[in-house]
């Protein structure tokens, strides 16, 4: 097993060698170049000739890519030019709660799809099942920010059960060690400033938790249908094991395979769809952030943006993978 | 007292936008403690649905009907309670099915497999059902089992694969088990191996055993009742010589010819039964392999045929039976047994025993 996450773990370096290629090439091929990125296309010759000097722009390509490859790996990931701040400093302030975010949304499409797909499947034909596979077909087809506006509204402004922005009371006064607002309320055990944290995540994450939860439901109905129709399942029927075993050990065990998949498949889409969520409720993770980058051509922190979701996916795709291997023996390595 | 009496069963499916089959159309037969009873027909004539009905596996659909009866020990099958019917499976009828690969969990270990029915109806766990899951592969022959308890049934062959299958099985000493084509999947070598392993588990504990086959061959070597089925009916039902010897109903005698044989080469040709098992009569309007059969007479079509007892052990449903003296099509001096599809001496060996006993006692 040890092996086999080594060997994944190399397997990530021509990927993100490849990544870090295209990022190269696409701010090379910007319209006017990385000067005009950076100063507007109203930059007069003189601006731009310096900066292109201050970048080394001049230099040969080989060179240049050697240096941006270079403080790439320093995590270097150079100065955003509307806040002026280092970019990696932005990101461990901002990121956290992008990632907390995300993490609750996945939770709460996992917690409820899972057995929802399963009971759907159980259900074939029957009410439930209709109203899981309707459920889901609005679930993917409502856009994220217009669901987020509708919790807002109702759960927030109008029955006043959850905050309707921010991620922590402005009252409390919080100790922050990893920007990881609930972490950190249990790291320095202010469990108010943990349980007010967390009850600022709930709105969010079911919102930016209904596409995944509508995927997830559809993917573990069909998985469970599947695997309910398999030989193994009518042999562990014969057994006579109780329907929980048999459905423990036997129909989700097998139906999850997928899932998993999905699983990673969908946490890309999760961090994207966060920056919608976060502008709703003026969630200060990293959605805003790099949505003002966008309009404001910020090409260092979208470059930096860029890379770290593609890390994060590639990572939680290898945790699905090794799940896989936990799960299934014939992809196991010997 | 017959320790399964099955009687009247008839399983109808009937899904929407889809013609209605019924299955199983009345299929009635009996096993004895301890007895090996086979179920032979070609395949689509309801083996497997009969076989699932007993063991209430049917999905559980509307749409899916079944009537009749199954007393198991004087418990009617049918009609139990689901919570006592998983109760009674595994551990007082168990179930062996054709594909051994597909039949078990691919992503649980073998040992697992086992030790889970141990633990269901022996209350067996830990190092106890650890231990007796190893005996139990080691009684079907399985090879090093403390090791392959701990392998994935990808890492198993076929055989091994149809072995463990077994093992599960026979771990609560069922008092009934149910074989369906349980060698169809597997090398013809093997097949005869798997069939001697059957023979001597049921004939060590005093199982009753179920063969579900399509190839008499098979039931030639081990059954001491046959019964044929077509259609979803039971056509004839005979104890296994005399069947062989005497075959009454011109649908087994169609069967016999099509058994390939050891000595087939020199010019003898398998003579299959003539059209395909889809040409069916629905039996309400009468004989269902009337479509098919050289010995048709006006009487056959108009009301299902009566079945026909001649005496206690033998009974066939034909209103124009095969004279006894006929027998099957098989040269009387050749002196060869039906055979298995192919070689292997010890497939041969497990039909030899059957046949040519059989003719002694008939020129005797
Ligand atoms: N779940 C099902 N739904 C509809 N028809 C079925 C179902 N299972 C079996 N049948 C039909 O019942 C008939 C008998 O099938 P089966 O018992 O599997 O035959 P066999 O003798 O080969 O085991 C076939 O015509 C088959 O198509
Ligand atoms: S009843 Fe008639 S059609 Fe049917 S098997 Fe007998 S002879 Fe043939
Ligand atoms: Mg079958």
């Amino acid at each position: 097993m040890f092996r086999f996450i080594v060997r994944r773990l190399l397997q990530l370096v021509p990927a993100l060698f490849g990544l870090s290629v295209l990022l190269f090439i696409w701010l090379h091929k910007l319209p006017g170049g990385p000067e005009s990125a950076i100063l507007g296309e109203r930059a007069t010759p003189e601006m731009r000739a310096a900066i292109r000097e201050n970048l080394g722009l001049d230099e040969p390509i080989l060179v240049q890519y050697g240096r941006f490859m270079r403080r790439l790996i320093r995590l270097d990931l150079g100065t955003s030019i509307s806040t002026k701040r280092e970019v990696t400093t932005e990101f461990l302030e901002r990121f956290p709660g992008t990632v907390e975010l995300a993490l609750t949304a996945m939770l709460i499409a996992v917690a409820l799809g899972i057995p929802l797909g399963y009971l759907a499947a159980r259900r074939r034909g029957r009410f439930l099942d209709h109203v899981s596979v309707a459920g889901s077909l609005v679930g993917v087809c409502v856009p994220v920010f217009f669901l987020a506006y509708v919790l807002k509204a109702i759960f927030a402004e109008h029955l006043h059960l959850f905050p309707s922005s921010g991620r922590q009371d402005p009252t409390i006064n919080a100790t922050r060690v990893t920007n990881f607002f609930v972490l950190d309320g249990l790291l320095t055990r202010e469990w108010d400033a943990a349980a007010d944290a967390l009850w600022h995540l709930v709105l969010p994450g079911l919102a930016l938790a209904s596409i995944p939860l509508a995927v997830i439901v559809r993917i573990t109905r069909a998985s469970v249908l599947e695997v309910l129709g398999e030989d193994y399942i009518r042999t562990a029927e014969a057994k006579g094991l109780t329907e929980r075993v048999v459905r423990n050990r036997h129909v989700l065990r097998n139906a999850m395979l997928p899932v998993s998949t999905t699983i990673g498949l969908l946490t890309g889409g999760l961090l994207s769809g966060a920056v919608l969520t976060e502008t709703v409720f003026a969630f200060s993770g990293i959605g805003a952030f790099v949505a003002d980058s966008i309009s404001h051509r910020d090409y260092p922190v979208l470059m930096g943006f860029i890379m770290i979701i593609a890390v994060i996916f590639v990572l939680v795709n290898l945790i699905v993978d090794i799940s896989y291997s936990l799960i299934d023996p014939r992809v196991r390595v010997r | 007292m017959a320790l399964l009496e099955v009687e009247e069963l008839s399983v109808t499916f009937r899904q929407r936008g889809r013609r209605t089959v019924r299955a199983v159309d009345g299929v009635s037969f009996s096993v004895d403690a301890g007895e090996v009873v086979g179920l032979v027909g070609e395949s689509g004539c309801g083996k497997s649905v009969t076989s699932l009905a007993i063991m209430g596996l049917l999905p559980r659909q509307a749409g899916v009907t079944v009537e009749g009866r199954a007393d198991f020990d004087g418990t009617d099958l049918l009609r139990v309670d689901r919570r006592t019917m998983r109760d009674i499976r595994g551990r007082d009828i168990a179930m062996i099915f054709q594909d051994p690969l597909s039949s078990l969990n691919p992503v649980l270990p073998i040992g697992r497999q086992v030790t889970e029915v141990l633990a269901r109806h022996r209350g067996l766990s830990g190092e106890a059902a650890r231990r007796e899951a190893a005996e139990l592969l080691d009684r079907v022959g399985i090879p090093d089992p403390t090791r392959r308890l701990r392998e994935y049934p990808h890492q198993l062959s076929g055989g091994m694969r149809q072995r463990a299958l077994i093992a599960i099985a026979v771990a609560c000493r069922p008092r009934l088990l149910i074989a369906d084509e349980p060698t169809t999947a597997l090398d013809v070598t093997i097949q005869a191996q798997i069939l001697e392993l059957l023979k001597e588990l049921v004939r060590d504990s005093g199982t009753a055993l179920i063969m579900i086959t399509h190839d008499l061959g098979v039931v030639a070597g081990m059954c001491d009742t046959v019964n044929v089925l077509y259609a979803g009916r039971v056509v004839e039902t005979a104890r296994r010589r005399p069947l062989f010897t005497e075959p009454r109903h011109p649908y087994t005698v169609g069967l016999l010819n099509s058994i390939p044989r050891l000595d087939g080469g020199r010019g003898e040709r398998l003579s299959p039964i003539p059209g395909s098992v889809r040409d069916v009569l629905p039996w309400a309007d009468g004989c269902a392999f009337a479509p098919r059969c050289s010995r048709q007479v006006p009487s056959c079509v108009g009301g299902p045929p009566a079945l026909v007892l001649t005496h206690t052990d033998r009974s066939y449903r034909c209103v124009n039976p095969v004279p006894p003296a006929a027998g099957p099509a098989t040269p009387a001096d050749s002196g060869t047994a039906p055979a298995p599809t192919a070689g292997g001496s010890a497939a041969g060996e497990t039909r030899t025993t059957a046949v040519p006993a059989a003719r002694e006692e008939e020129s005797a």
